[in-house]
């Protein structure tokens, strides 16, 4: 199973951890991510205007990359995977955009949506599945209470991401459920942690974080685990109570038995 | 060659301010065959008529031209003057001038030219008319009813009235449907026991209808006037003639945890019961999948208990053959079961319920006999949360594309009765819109408002979550723009309507023509609404579109009209243009067959006489009184043998080549 990766930028800096446990158990799980070439920052944000071009080059240019390479695209940043898929569905449905976009693009790599997008948890359940996937657990987590926190950009708009159903997801409770642990459904667990409101006004940060991680609290959760590293950043800086707050990549690492692996360098 | 007499309509201004008539009439004088051409103001009029039946006469004219307005309009009407005049009522054209040109171009000089293309076409079509005669079937004089709730019953009750007999067919083992379920009617408030329950005595004690509770209709063939319907008989393992509806048996009976289905599963009942005392007929029913004795043979409490000796475990299953003229549906609806919507907690807060179940909670002959109370904790509860539009008019898949038309009344209805009933408990309704288009209807809305103080938040409820003995409400309020994060106790759920499931294989069964939600097309939007495009068959309630219990009742009224209109005649006449095949040309491929969508043709061998060669083969048949005359078969027949009356392809060749000329 080979497919062309992106990480992003914030995996090769704060959220390092979260790229590192990933590529120690694609391998123990058999699956190949060959980094594109010289990709580029995606942008962080997918920019609603409909004339905005230049930030989504980057995307469209590691999308080409992934169709002449033959592979699907896998990311493992919530933010990364909003931006490259929505980018992904305009050139494959909105004409007016790919057109201009092409214009920009080296006229051997002209792009017209053929690549497929997937968020690294698709891998896990639709290519490897959760069934497959409890069976190479090692280390099953078991008796540990963990809360799936979804966020926003992984499941949202809901039509173009189809990653689940963005009001009643399940896809991280059947991870958790994969590798031995029990899941714990909260209310807040698709809410926004604040995103980059942490930068504009804290106190908005301050409160949705607070919010998410009260909810899972007041069920009962031990931890959380999320996809995102600005997510994680917000629930675990921004929050009153405190919870601690992991990817879903480590905890992954720890049931393949292969967080030393990684910790250590592959 | 035939005689033709061309008449063109000046419609007042409508056709003639657009379309010089008079030139039209002068043109279409020149074309082959026509011996008399004409304009007049009204042609429809009394003197335009008898102007067409002067001409008939004095011209000697086999075939007549109306230039005039569309077919749909007064093809009727003109059919019957030049009938009046000693013509077929076949050989009548009508080149519509009106829809189709004047009132659709500008420019006089070119709708002008149109005006006289659409005359010729129809010239050259009407040439190659020939008489054609309607055929005679007679009439099987009674009626099947599929469901018995209200709009059943009301179209059952309607017919019988008329003196023809009635068959209602209930699936569940009484009739009653949904309305004697629900606790309130608005915009009145009557009790809706207290209406329905006596429509369902009535209905029993008519002696033209005969009701089969817990029955279904297995399978329907047949045409109008000539239905023949197969009925499958439930076991009840009740013998429905000896039962008295004593209850006896469902006090002693010890399997008592099967759903109540009646109180939407908020309790429980027993596997022998009977679904509610006003049930009719009052017979007990055993449920086979709860029934200790039907599952492991010992217990027969039921029996020993039962003086009538009306328990019979033996009974079968029983196939009843019943033949109709005319076959009404009123299977109506039911509310979706709010699965998919986890934000709202359904699944996991006894709390939050659906509305019909919340009608039930305030129902007095509910599973809390009236007294409003949190399912979770018995207690009143402080606030109460309503949510409209939940499954409805959306665009995702779980999402159903309409509106449901009742959720707004019955929402401010449910306020109302609690405020009134409970004046310190508060009411919070969510909405996208209030619609209440309907008599008295938004003076009730206004009245939930103002009087009783419900306090009513334009913007919808993102979230249900479990709080500490409270439901925390997340929502938006988009007057205000602002986040709203309530506490209340229950929730409400205005979950959305959809057709019963078992509506799609009775439209299969009848080749009746659903809409994409299931729902039953009608004829015709505007001027056919109760019946459906197959001829004899009717719709009734919601069964054709979310509507209320006066429409219901209205629209279950007409279809029963409908139904007499057919039943009161001894024979029927059919429309005559209608498809027949030429068994020498078919070659039983079948096609015409499938692509019919009334099952009028079927497959028979013939002895078929062919250059001089007899042999059998297998040949398309027509049934006459069946086909509706679409056309389907006969552009898909691919050796042109299926050939439509009144609209033969030789005709429509013309009509092409005559435009093309």
């Amino acid at each position: 199973m080979k497919y062309s990766y992106y990480p992003g930028c914030t995996l090769r800096t704060k959220a390092e951890i979260l790229n590192r446990y990933a590529l120690a158990s694609a391998k123990a799980l058999g699956i190949e991510l060959e980094e594109v070439e010289n990709w580029q920052c995606c942008g962080g944000m997918y920019t609603a205007s409909t004339d905005e071009i230049a930030t989504k080059l980057a995307s469209v240019r590691a999308l080409a990359q992934a169709r002449d390479a033959g592979c699907d695209l896998v990311t493992l940043c919530s933010a990364c995977f909003n931006v490259i898929k929505r980018v992904n569905e305009d050139a494959r449905t909105n004409e007016n955009f790919i057109t201009k976009v092409n214009n920009y693009m080296a006229p051997d790599m002209e792009y017209h949506g053929e690549t497929n997008v997937l968020h690294f948890l698709e891998v896990l359940r639709d290519v490897i599945g959760f069934d497959e996937l409890k069976k190479k657990v090692v280390n099953p987590l078991t008796g540990r209470k963990i809360g799936a926190y979804y966020g926003c950009l992984l499941l949202r708009p809901g039509e173009v991401m189809q990653l689940d159903d963005p009001e009643n997801p399940k896809v991280l409770e059947e991870f958790i459920r994969a590798i031995g642990a029990t899941p714990v459904l909260y209310g807040q667990r698709n809410e926004c942690c604040g995103g980059y409101q942490t930068l504009n006004e804290k106190s908005i940060a301050v409160q949705r974080s607070s919010a998410v991680v009260e909810s899972a609290l007041s069920q009962g959760a031990e931890c959380l685990i999320t996809a995102c590293p600005l997510c994680r950043y917000n629930l675990a800086v921004n929050a009153a109570p405190q919870i601690p707050v992991y990817y879903f990549t480590e905890l992954l690492a720890e049931a393949l038995g292969v967080k030393e692996v990684a910790e250590n360098g592959n | 060659m035939q005689k033709i007499g061309v008449f063109v309509c000046w419609c007042g201004s409508n056709i003639a301010a657009t379309v010089d008539v008079a030139a039209v009439a002068e043109a279409l004088g020149k074309q082959p065959g026509v011996v008399y051409a004409t304009d007049y103001q009204y042609m429809c009029s009394a003197s335009g008529q008898n102007l067409i039946k002067d001409a008939i006469r004095d011209y000697g004219l086999t075939g007549v031209v109306i230039c005039a307005c569309s077919p749909r309009m007064h093809e009727a009407t003109f059919r019957k003057t030049i009938s009046s005049a000693g013509l077929n009522p076949y050989m009548l054209e009508i080149a519509n001038i009106r829809e189709q040109c004047s009132w659709i171009h500008k420019d006089r000089e070119e709708a002008t030219k149109k005006a006289i293309t659409m005359g010729t076409a129809a010239i050259a079509k009407v040439q190659l008319n020939t008489p054609l005669t309607q055929m005679k079937s007679p009439v099987t004089k009674r009626a099947l009813v599929i469901g018995g709730g209200i709009a059943g019953m009301q179209t059952a009750l309607d017919i019988a009235d008329a003196g023809f007999e009635v068959d209602i067919v209930e699936k569940k083992p009484t009739i009653g449907g949904k309305m004697a379920q629900l606790d309130k009617t608005f915009p009145t408030l009557d009790c809706s026991s207290c209406i329905v329950t006596p429509k369902m005595v009535d209905t029993a004690a008519n002696e033209k209808i005969t009701i089969f509770s817990y029955a279904e209709v297995e399978n329907v063939t047949g045409f109008i006037g000539n239905f023949k319907a197969t009925i499958k008989q439930k076991p009840r393992y009740v013998d429905a003639e000896k039962c008295t509806g004593c209850g006896l048996c469902t006090t002693k009976c010890p399997s008592k945890k099967s759903l109540n289905e009646f109180n939407m599963g908020l309790n429980t009942r027993t596997a022998i019961y009977i679904p509610f005392a006003q049930a009719v007929p009052l017979v007990a029913t055993i449920d086979p999948d709860a029934c200790i004795k039907l599952k492991t043979g010992k217990c027969g409490l039921c029996e020993k208990v039962c003086e009538a000796g009306a328990i019979d475990y033996a009974q079968k299953e029983e196939l009843i053959e019943r033949e109709y003229g005319a076959v009404v549906v009123a299977t109506g609806y039911n509310q979706i079961k709010p699965v998919q919507y986890e934000e709202y907690l359904y699944n996991q807060s006894r709390d939050v319920v659906t509305s019909l179940e919340f009608e039930r909670l305030m129902s007095a002959s509910g599973p809390t006999a009236g007294h409003l109370q949190c399912p979770s904790t018995g207690k009143l509860p402080r606030h109460i949360v309503f949510i409209q539009c939940v499954g409805s008019r959306g665009t995702a898949c779980r999402e159903k594309p309409y509106c449901s038309k009742v959720c707004c009344m019955y929402t401010a209805k449910h306020a109302m009765l609690v405020k009134d009933h409970y004046p310190e408990v508060e009411c919070t309704v969510f909405y996208i819109d209030v619609r209440t288009p309907g008599k008295n209807f938004d003076e009730f809305y206004r009245r939930a408002v103002e009087q009783y103080g419900v306090h009513y938040i334009k913007g919808m409820v993102g979230k249900v979550e479990q709080g500490d003995g409270c439901l925390k409400v997340q929502a938006s309020d988009l007057l205000d723009n602002r986040q709203l994060h309530l506490e209340a106790d229950m929730v409400v759920l205005a979950a959305a309507i959809e057709p019963d499931p078992s509506a799609r294989k009775i439209g299969t069964m009848l080749t009746a023509s659903m809409d994409t939600n299931d729902f039953f097309s009608e004829a015709h939007a505007k001027l056919r609404p109760v019946e459906s495009p197959t001829a004899g068959v009717f719709l009734s309630g919601m069964c054709q579109g979310p509507k209320d219990i006066p429409e219901t009742v209205s629209q279950a009224s007409a279809a029963a009209s409908k139904v007499i209109g057919v039943l009161s005649k001894d024979f029927l006449l059919s429309n005559p243009c209608i498809a027949h095949s030429d068994p020498t040309l078919c070659n039983g491929c079948s096609q015409c067959q499938n692509v019919c969508a009334y099952g009028a043709i079927s497959y028979e061998d013939q002895m078929v006489v062919d250059k001089g060669v007899r042999e059998t083969r297998r040949v398309a048949v027509v049934n006459e009184a069946i086909c509706q005359g679409c056309g389907a078969c006969t552009v898909t027949c691919p050796s042109g043998a299926m050939d439509l009356k009144g609209f033969a392809s030789n005709q429509i060749m013309a009509e092409v080549d005559a435009i093309c000329n």
